[in-house]
């Protein structure tokens, strides 16, 4: 049976790739996803099978440039153009290239060096607080109480200074990254991920608590209003000549915004992106790898593991930053909440869940995980919300669904999603839904080993516990 | 086979205890003097002056004044952290890897016991027991919190750990992470079903808020006071009482034999005939019963518990396992310890001594600098062996 639907799902995919097939199937499907949202912007099937068919373009036998335009096409025109008819998806997309790119970021440290990092959302704060305190009144409230700001206070930086912050952000982040990295110069394995934990949390405590003796953070209550860049007059009036008739309405400032904000995200994942690929692919991303198998053996071939291993941190670090005061300028408020263990976990659940060290695994994990919090958990919130408003009654034990608590909302359960997926994807398929090349083989090697191995099972488990302990 | 076991059964009670009043002065003792010392040195000083304008005290007797009620708290917390690090470094020492869901364990401990005495409060006899009544109760609520905390520990080795047994290190981590996580949001669940909330406080019964008087010295014109809420001896008598227990089972049984050859070399115990697994799955059983335990003192002494309340004293008894020395059971006894006095010293002494710019909130962060500091400068702990390094 198995066997059956495995080969069944190999000949499908080689009958999309054959021939032409790939331009048609992508195009069709394309097309029908943008008509079905267009049509009814609030559907969440129709977004889905949009998604679908925009990665299913990625994954099939094209020409790259063909695949290029496509990518253009769907992030520059049809994306805003439905955006702007429903800014909900805007702001699921936004989302999905900020955690892109955070856990694009995290791959390095996890998935390219090995290294577990479970305070990566200090990076993300670091980047978020920088903008928040230089782009909002803050310096000028360093002896105030939270909260209390008078009126007619200036903001510190003109608002353009924004586009100077997302590299500032980088540098600053990484900066931090080689602190927080430092331990891993002695430590290794869960140790080094507990003293992340402990990086992690402290930076958000100080974020908490850094409203006395100067006020620095504004405390609990968090930042706010930050500044956002200036809006592009000419640009604003551009898209509305251009696309008016098709979005169906004129476009104002603030949806305007969520387009810009969507746009630079975009233009920084691309550039995370493209960095992640070259250090894969160079010298630096095969001695990471080199790293993370052995690095005993690493460093006896003259690798310079600390080296790296710092430089690992730096690098992630920095794109957190960059995403950070990206964050803090479409939010307009920054608070430590944002930055919990439980926003860590969750990036790395992304990581784990679209394939440890594989860059479009990430991606789609990242996409993937989003989706299901902000889409799937709260369309199921307002689902059972509708549901308590009803007169429904579970028939066979006689429960009025108005009983249900208002504590039942599942889109607060998050932890239990990351929760179930790390715990699966551990038990089930440690390498992710796709998993990097080089791991690929790896498990297949690794699988093969163990089937030869098999009528000596004492023997196999102890070569396996050995090589833990070296 | 007879005499033996009789002095080794007394040893093995005398011994832990001895050890436990040992760490508790000593820590106290080395606390109090470096505290003291501080005082005498920050005479003068800008806190100093404040005190004196504000309470009409020096610093030095103001720390002095203070001493011995942080002192008690230090030691109630000692104990609690000692009970959750148990649990730590008794799988750690197992199965060398990090039970991350072991602060979910210690909630559920609590959710269990806490939820019995609702329910017994709502049946009415909670109120009407005497002093000894309430003391019955408390005890069948911990035997369920243990019962409960025990076996959701096996369960989760037997589903989330046993099967990545053999998998690289961070794999079980990452798997603990998730049941961790997973199971703070299903206590949630399962709390807000049955009520519209999901936390839940302590019904108050029995004498346990009552304080008990200690001795009362005088400073100056006015005397201070000293006493011990009954909650906190109740919270000290019965963990010392478990960690006795546990000692016994670990270094005077048969099966704690077993539990400390399969930590020594898994393959060899099984070699010599001890299921492995079984082994395993007790030594879950006990950690997680001491830790359902601690929840429910904790919930005792702090009486509101929620679902995510296990996470601070989890990283910090985890903390306290490393500072004790990992795999190393007196280590936790001694870093739990040590760990309970640092927060209540913080939390009692930090924000007089800063005039108020770092507040006691700061306990948590210190907590993690220890952490930090301790892995990196000498992970094996205090107590425990140089080991080599793992990956």
């Amino acid at each position: 049976m198995k066997m059956n639907v495995r080969g069944s799902a190999r000949s499908l995919v080689k009958f999309l790739n054959e021939g032409r097939n790939p331009y048609i199937v992508s195009s069709v499907l394309l097309a029908i996803g943008t008509v079905l949202v267009y049509v009814s912007p609030r559907s969440i099937p129709a977004f889905l099978l949009f998604a679908v068919a925009a990665s299913l373009a990625y994954f099939l036998d094209m020409k790259k440039w063909v695949k290029l335009g496509l990518a253009v096409l769907i992030a520059v025109v049809i994306v805003p153009i439905l955006g702007a008819r429903n800014i909900f998806y805007l702001e699921v997309i936004f989302q999905i290239s900020v955690f892109a790119a955070l856990a694009l970021g995290l791959n390095i440290v996890v998935g390219f060096s090995g290294l577990l990092n479970f305070g990566y959302m200090a990076f993300y704060a670091v980047g978020a607080y920088l903008w928040g305190f230089f782009g909002s009144q803050q310096p000028y409230l360093l002896q105030a109480i939270p909260g209390t700001a008078p009126p007619g206070t200036r903001f510190f930086l003109a608002p353009d200074w924004f586009y100077l912050f997302i590299f500032l952000g980088v540098i600053v982040a990484a900066i931090v990254g080689l602190v927080m990295g430092l331990p891993v110069l002695r430590v290794r394995g869960d140790y080094l991920a507990i003293i992340t934990l402990g990086c992690g949390e402290i930076i958000r405590q100080l974020a908490n608590n850094l409203d006395k003796p100067v006020n620095l953070t504004n405390g609990p209550q968090g930042i706010t209003p930050i500044q956002r860049p200036t809006l592009p007059k000419e640009l604003l009036a551009f898209f509305n000549r251009l696309f008016e008739p098709l979005v169906g309405h004129e476009v104002t400032g603030s949806q305007f915004y969520d387009i810009m904000f969507y746009l630079i995200a975009v233009i920084v994942v691309v550039v995370v992106i493209v960095v992640t690929a070259r250090l894969e692919d160079s010298k630096i991303g095969r001695a990471w790898a080199a790293i993370r198998e052995d690095e005993l053996a690493a460093t006896a071939m003259g690798i310079p593991a600390n080296r790296l291993k710092l430089g690992a941190f730096a690098v992630g670090a920095s794109f957190a930053g960059a995403m950070g005061v990206l964050f803090a300028a479409s939010r307009t408020f920054v608070s430590p909440e944002s930055f919990t263990f439980l926003q860590s976990v969750g990036v790395l659940t992304m990581v784990i869940l679209g394939g440890i060290g594989s860059i479009s695994g990430v991606i789609i994990g990242a996409a993937v995980v989003t989706i299901l919090n902000l889409q799937v958990l709260q369309s199921f919130s307002l689902f059972l919300a509708q549901l308590r408003q009803s007169d429904a009654v579970i028939p066979l034990i006689n429960f009025h669904w108005k009983d249900l608590s208002n504590q039942i909302d599942p889109s607060k359960y998050q932890r239990l999603l990351f929760g179930i997926i790390l715990i699966l994807m551990m038990i089930y398929r440690p390498a992710g839904i796709l998993p990097a090349a080089r791991r690929k083989r790896e498990l297949k090697a690794g699988s093969e080993g163990i089937a030869a191995d098999e009528d000596a099972p004492e023997e196999a488990s102890a070569g396996a516990k050995g090589s833990d302990h070296e | 086979m007879s005499r033996p076991l009789g002095f080794r059964t007394l040893r093995e009670i005398v011994l832990p205890l001895g050890r436990m009043a040992v760490f508790v002065v000593g820590a106290g003792a080395v606390f109090s003097a470096l505290m003291f010392v501080l005082a005498l040195l920050s005479r003068g000083s800008g806190a100093d002056k404040l005190l004196i304008s504000t309470q009409g005290v020096n610093i030095v007797t103001y720390t002095l004044v203070n001493l011995p009620q942080v002192l008690i708290d230090g030691v109630t917390l000692g104990f609690v952290y000692a009970a959750i690090a148990l649990g730590y470094t008794m799988v750690y020492g197992v199965l060398e890897f990090i039970n991350f869901a072991h602060s979910e364990i210690f909630a559920i401990g609590a959710f269990a016991g806490v939820e019995f005495l609702i329910a017994m409060d709502k049946l009415g006899v909670l109120k009407s027991a005497g002093p000894m009544g309430s003391y019955l109760y408390l005890t069948m609520a911990l035997v369920i919190s243990m019962a409960a905390a025990g076996g959701i520990a096996m369960l989760i080795e037997r589903t989330a750990y046993r099967p990545l047994r053999d998998a690289p290190r961070l794999v079980p981590l990452i798997s603990a992470i998730g049941v961790s996580f997973a199971l703070q949001d299903v206590i949630r669940l399962v709390e807000s079903l049955t009520t519209g909330q999901f936390y839940r406080v302590i019904p108050t019964f029995g004498n346990f808020d009552a304080r008990l008087p200690l001795f009362s010295f005088q400073t100056g014109q006015s005397s201070t006071l000293v006493d011990i809420q009954i909650k906190s001896i109740v919270v000290i008598g019965a963990a010392v009482l478990m960690l006795v227990l546990l000692n016994f089972i670990v270094n005077a049984t048969r099966i704690g034999k077993a539990i400390r050859s399969v930590a020594q070399d898994r393959n060899t115990a099984a070699l010599m005939g001890i299921g492995v697994n079984a082994i395993i799955s007790f030594t879950f059983l006990l950690g997680g019963a001491l830790g359902g335990a601690a929840g429910l003192l904790y919930a005792l002494k702090f009486t509101r518990i929620d679902p995510f309340v296990g996470f601070m004293p989890g990283i910090k008894a985890f903390t306290a396992a490393v500072l004790g020395g990992i795999g190393n059971l007196t280590g936790a006894l001694l870093g739990g310890i040590i760990l309970g006095m640092l927060e209540s010293f913080a939390g009692a002494y930090l924000g007089t001594f800063t005039m108020g710019a770092f507040g006691s909130e700061y306990k948590d962060i210190i907590a993690f600098l220890v952490l930090i500091v301790f892995i990196i400068f000498r992970p094996s702990g205090l107590l425990g062996e140089q080991v080599a390094q793992k990956a």
